[in-house]
């Protein structure tokens, strides 16, 4: 994945307003906007990665999936593709690239949910589609590392012009780690790249240019994994690598770790949810929470039989949908309609 | 029966059931040890690393491209390191030793 903010809509003062707050874009929060467009709910997403899909975009983007149905065979791309198609209608809006971090209830019943980058939704209805919770990247579980956190070691880049002049080494094979190595390498004073292993599973094209600058004497490759940091409170001035050959000490002041991301329930830990073994209680008969009017579907719920399963995501949703439409529209009757006799429900998806 | 000895982070040694056909990632999890399998066994995250005893790890087949490159997501990496999710169990691996692998 990379580090650049990509954001389809930037924080304003104001409070964006809409009827169905959903935290997680993955495949579950994605045919939510489905189910709740047909019953003329407007939905917001909330996710910490960078890109929509969840985990079928950030773990198995090529892995086939074969028990989705009436589809017997995609990838979770093309699931994630294929879902976007079926809710363009309803033209959700994304806000990717944060975490769903503070939940308030207001005066009037409905809920304020503010994200890490200070993004403010109000909705009388939030659901919790959060998988297995947010990715966060993992965070290297050394003695030091967290104090030095933010001042000498990083783990992701938000302004490049913060590494100018530094002694820079970069950890990580992917292409995080590559692409931060080639893009920093021209502004830092030195820069060295450390991987586990010779091989790198980062674009072919990134360790080529990686290797001309090593051949060049302009960057070090280090074979190897840090085992321990050196220097005064948050400062560095160097690492221990760990290799089949021994030790060795890498000066350095910056210190740039990509080991790939975790799945962490993260804030939402917080916010008075009944848990169970870290997954959220629900009523099987709504999907709704503990909480009136927050509502949890998918992976991250927990009920007698409850399987871990997409299809299992879907069939929450349209049932969630039922119970969120009274919170939306408490004076209006729901009708119970199928798309393919409803000629208002297709309407609503552009096909009649 | 056939079993795994599984020893935890903290030192401490387990005798559990192997089922021949599951993977180990499945043994240790079904028996209630700490493994996360974050991805649910498809190679997919590095959250189910192990390192595998010295004496079994000829009788292992050996990890797959694929395997080695999400081993980059694993922390304290060994020569010995596997994802036990790609470990089939099988009769003939009956008394395997692993020991859960730091969490990242």
């Amino acid at each position: 994945m990379s580090e650049q903010p990509v954001r389809t809509h930037p924080p304003a003062g104001e409070p964006s307003r809409t009827d169905m707050v959903i935290i997680g874009a993955g495949p579950v929060g994605l045919f939510a906007v489905f189910e709740a467009g047909l019953l003329n709910m407007q939905c917001e997403l909330v996710d910490n990665l960078d890109k929509i899909g969840g985990q079928c975009a950030e773990l198995y983007p090529d892995k086939p999936i074969y028990d989705i149905p009436a589809v017997p065979r995609c990838t979770g791309e093309q699931l994630t593709e294929l879902l976007l198609e079926q809710i363009k209608p309803f033209a959700p809006r994304f806000h990717l690239n944060q975490q769903a971090e503070r939940l308030e209830r207001l005066a009037d019943g409905r809920w304020r949910l503010t994200t890490s980058e200070g993004l403010v939704l109000e909705a009388p209805v939030v659901v919790i589609a959060a998988g297995a919770g947010s990715f966060v990247p993992r965070r290297l579980p050394l003695a030091g590392a967290e104090e030095r956190e933010g001042h000498s070691l990083f783990y992701a880049v938000r302004r490049m012009e913060e590494f100018r002049g530094k002694d820079i080494l970069v950890a990580g094979g992917g292409d995080s780690a590559l692409d931060w190595t080639l893009n920093l390498q021209p502004v830092a004073n030195s820069m060295a790249l450390v991987h586990r292993r010779r091989d790198f599973r980062a674009a072919p094209d990134s360790v080529a240019r990686m290797e001309e600058l090593v051949a060049g004497g302009l960057m070090d490759l280090h074979i190897g994994q840090i085992a321990e940091l050196h220097g005064p409170g948050r400062r560095l001035d160097g690492v221990t690598l760990k290799s089949p050959e021994g030790e060795a000490l890498v000066p350095c002041d910056t210190l740039l770790a990509f080991y790939g991301l975790k799945m962490e329930l993260g804030p939402l830990a917080g916010w008075g949810l009944e848990l169970e073994d870290s997954l959220i209680k629900v009523d099987t008969a709504t999907f709704e929470t503990n909480l009136p009017g927050v509502f949890a579907i998918g992976d991250i719920i927990t009920y007698p039989g409850k399987l871990k399963l997409i299809l299992s995501g879907f069939h929450e949703s349209a049932l969630m949908c039922q119970k969120a439409f009274k919170y939306c529209f408490p004076e209006k009757k729901l009708i119970f309609r199928y798309t393919t006799s409803s000629t208002d429900l297709q309407k609503k998806l552009g096909v009649a | 029966m056939a079993s795994i000895v599984v020893t935890d982070r903290e030192g401490a040694e387990h005798v559990i059931e192997g089922t021949p056909g599951w993977s180990v990632m499945e043994i240790i999890r079904e028996n209630d040890l700490p493994v996360e399998a974050a991805c649910g066994g498809c190679c997919a995250c590095a959250t189910c690393h192990v390192y595998v005893d010295a004496a079994w790890l000829d009788k292992l087949e050996a990890a797959s491209d694929e395997e080695d490159r999400m081993l980059d997501e694993a922390y304290q990496v060994q020569e010995n390191s596997r994802l036990s999710c790609q470990i089939p169990f099988a009769e003939a691996l009956d008394g395997l030793k692993v020991t859960l692998a730091p969490e990242f």
